[in-house]
């Protein structure tokens, strides 16, 4: 068990020390999820009412397609360099390693986004209800968008241009959390309680922490050989 | 102790076993299929007919136990370029769950590289990666080495290196599959197999 362990935590230190390595690339995707935010108000219009109802949508919209685009870069230099191939020859289960590196790529790319989701939030006017619930539904829903993410990439990863099939594959399976976070939001913004749209999200999770893995290992194996 | 059957459009009836202490040198002109052939060795491909066995029991079946003590070594090194010598044999070795620090400085020795431990991998060059890649195959304690092409981009000195590591590899019962154009010379405990 101690292996196993060893084993996960020396990937998911790798992960971020190579991401430290490229902060520059690391900070992509959270620019553009603040830009998008940021357009609306000057894009659409400034009037407050208007935004307030707008804000969950906008907020999760540029969330989703920020997470959407730093996928593709998971697995991709790991298949590029070989390391990919090395960590499918370990003793240590792949799917444990797939977790490693799915918990590796939230905490570059979901985590940013929490941090700064309640000050993008304050700009779109919205409550300090709804910015707690929006917290939560992001805390939950991003994890939920990586690991499903990592299943549609490890399914793509051995082809050059798989971008596209990529947002096919994914997208679709996006659009579930996309309702029921948006909707916990708006309700928690009109001061409905959201507890049922909060459970589903985390049933969504729980799913996708015990089943995901398994599939995106399945996957990486059918593209390594 | 291993044991392979065809594969269809490469090769067919194809049919060995390797005891401890032996090395097989696999040859064949380009598109032969010998990369395909080591691919399938160490289980990254699954081969069209027939099955890979490790002390008698299917590598598919047993695939911990037969990673746990394979060392695989292909075009693509499987090295960051990013991170430097020491943090790419230290991460891919806590990878596998093996604990190799005290051993580090003695196989970068062997290797000759232990003087620019703190050097990131992008700063060497191929034939220097080639060793990065060496010593974490030493690092890992596996008794079996499946090397792809182990002389590309090495020096004279790194081919004898390389020779002298195998010949200690096979001394102490390990065994070892590997492809190459140049001629090889181990003390005589080399079979060869040649694909069509």
């Amino acid at each position: 068990m101690s292996g196993i362990w060893r084993a996960f935590i020396s990937l998911v230190q790798r992960d971020l020390l190579l991401a430290f390595r490229h902060r520059g690339e690391l900070i992509n995707p959270l620019l553009f999820f603040m830009i998008v935010v940021t357009l609306f108000p000057l894009g659409v219009s400034p009037e407050e009412t208007l935004l307030r109802t707008l804000a969950p949508g906008v907020i999760w919209i540029a969330a989703l397609l920020s997470a959407l685009f730093s996928l593709e870069s998971m697995f991709r230099s790991d298949f590029d360099d070989g390391a990919l191939e090395q960590m499918a020859l370990s003793p240590q289960p792949l799917p444990v390693l797939v977790l490693a590196k799915v918990l590796a790529h939230w905490l570059v790319s979901g985590l940013p986004m929490l941090m700064m989701a309640p000050l993008l939030a304050l700009l779109l006017a919205m409550p300090g209800t709804g910015i707690q619930a929006l917290e939560l539904t992001l805390l939950v829903g991003t994890p939920l968008l990586s690991l499903i993410g990592s299943i549609g990439v490890a399914l793509t990863v051995g082809m050059r241009r798989g971008g596209v099939l990529l947002t096919l594959l994914v997208l679709p399976l996006y659009v579930p959390i996309l309702i029921f976070a948006t909707n916990a939001v708006t309700a928690a913004v009109a001061g409905l309680p959201y507890d049922g749209q909060m459970y589903f999200l985390a049933a969504l999770l729980a799913l996708a922490m015990t089943l995901s893995p398994f599939a995106t290992a399945a996957a990486l194996r059918i593209s390594l050989s | 102790m291993c044991c392979v059957r065809g594969e269809a459009t490469l090769f067919e009836q194809l049919d060995f076993a390797l005891t401890a202490g032996e090395a097989l040198q696999v040859e064949g002109a380009n598109g032969s299929g010998k990369t395909s052939l080591l691919r399938i060795l160490s289980g990254l491909t699954l081969p069209d007919e027939g099955e890979v066995r490790w002390r008698g029991a299917s590598i598919m079946e047993r695939r911990a136990e037969f990673h746990g003590q394979l060392a695989y070594l292909g075009h693509h090194l499987g090295l960051k370029l990013e991170l430097t010598i020491e943090e790419n044999l230290r991460l891919a070795l806590g990878i596998r769950s093996v604990c190799a620090a005290s051993r580090l400085r003695s196989v970068l020795e062997a290797v000759r590289l232990d003087h620019r431990v703190d050097l990131p991998v992008r700063a060497l060059s191929a034939g220097q990666r080639q060793r990065v890649a060496l010593a974490r195959m030493l690092l890992s304690e596996a008794k079996l080495w499946i090397l792809d092409e182990p002389f590309t981009s090495l020096d004279s000195a790194g081919v004898v290196l390389v020779q002298t590591l195998a010949e200690e590899h096979l001394l102490r019962g390990g065994v070892m599959v590997l492809t190459s154009h140049q001629t090889v010379s181990l003390n005589g405990r080399l079979r060869k197999l040649e694909l069509a």
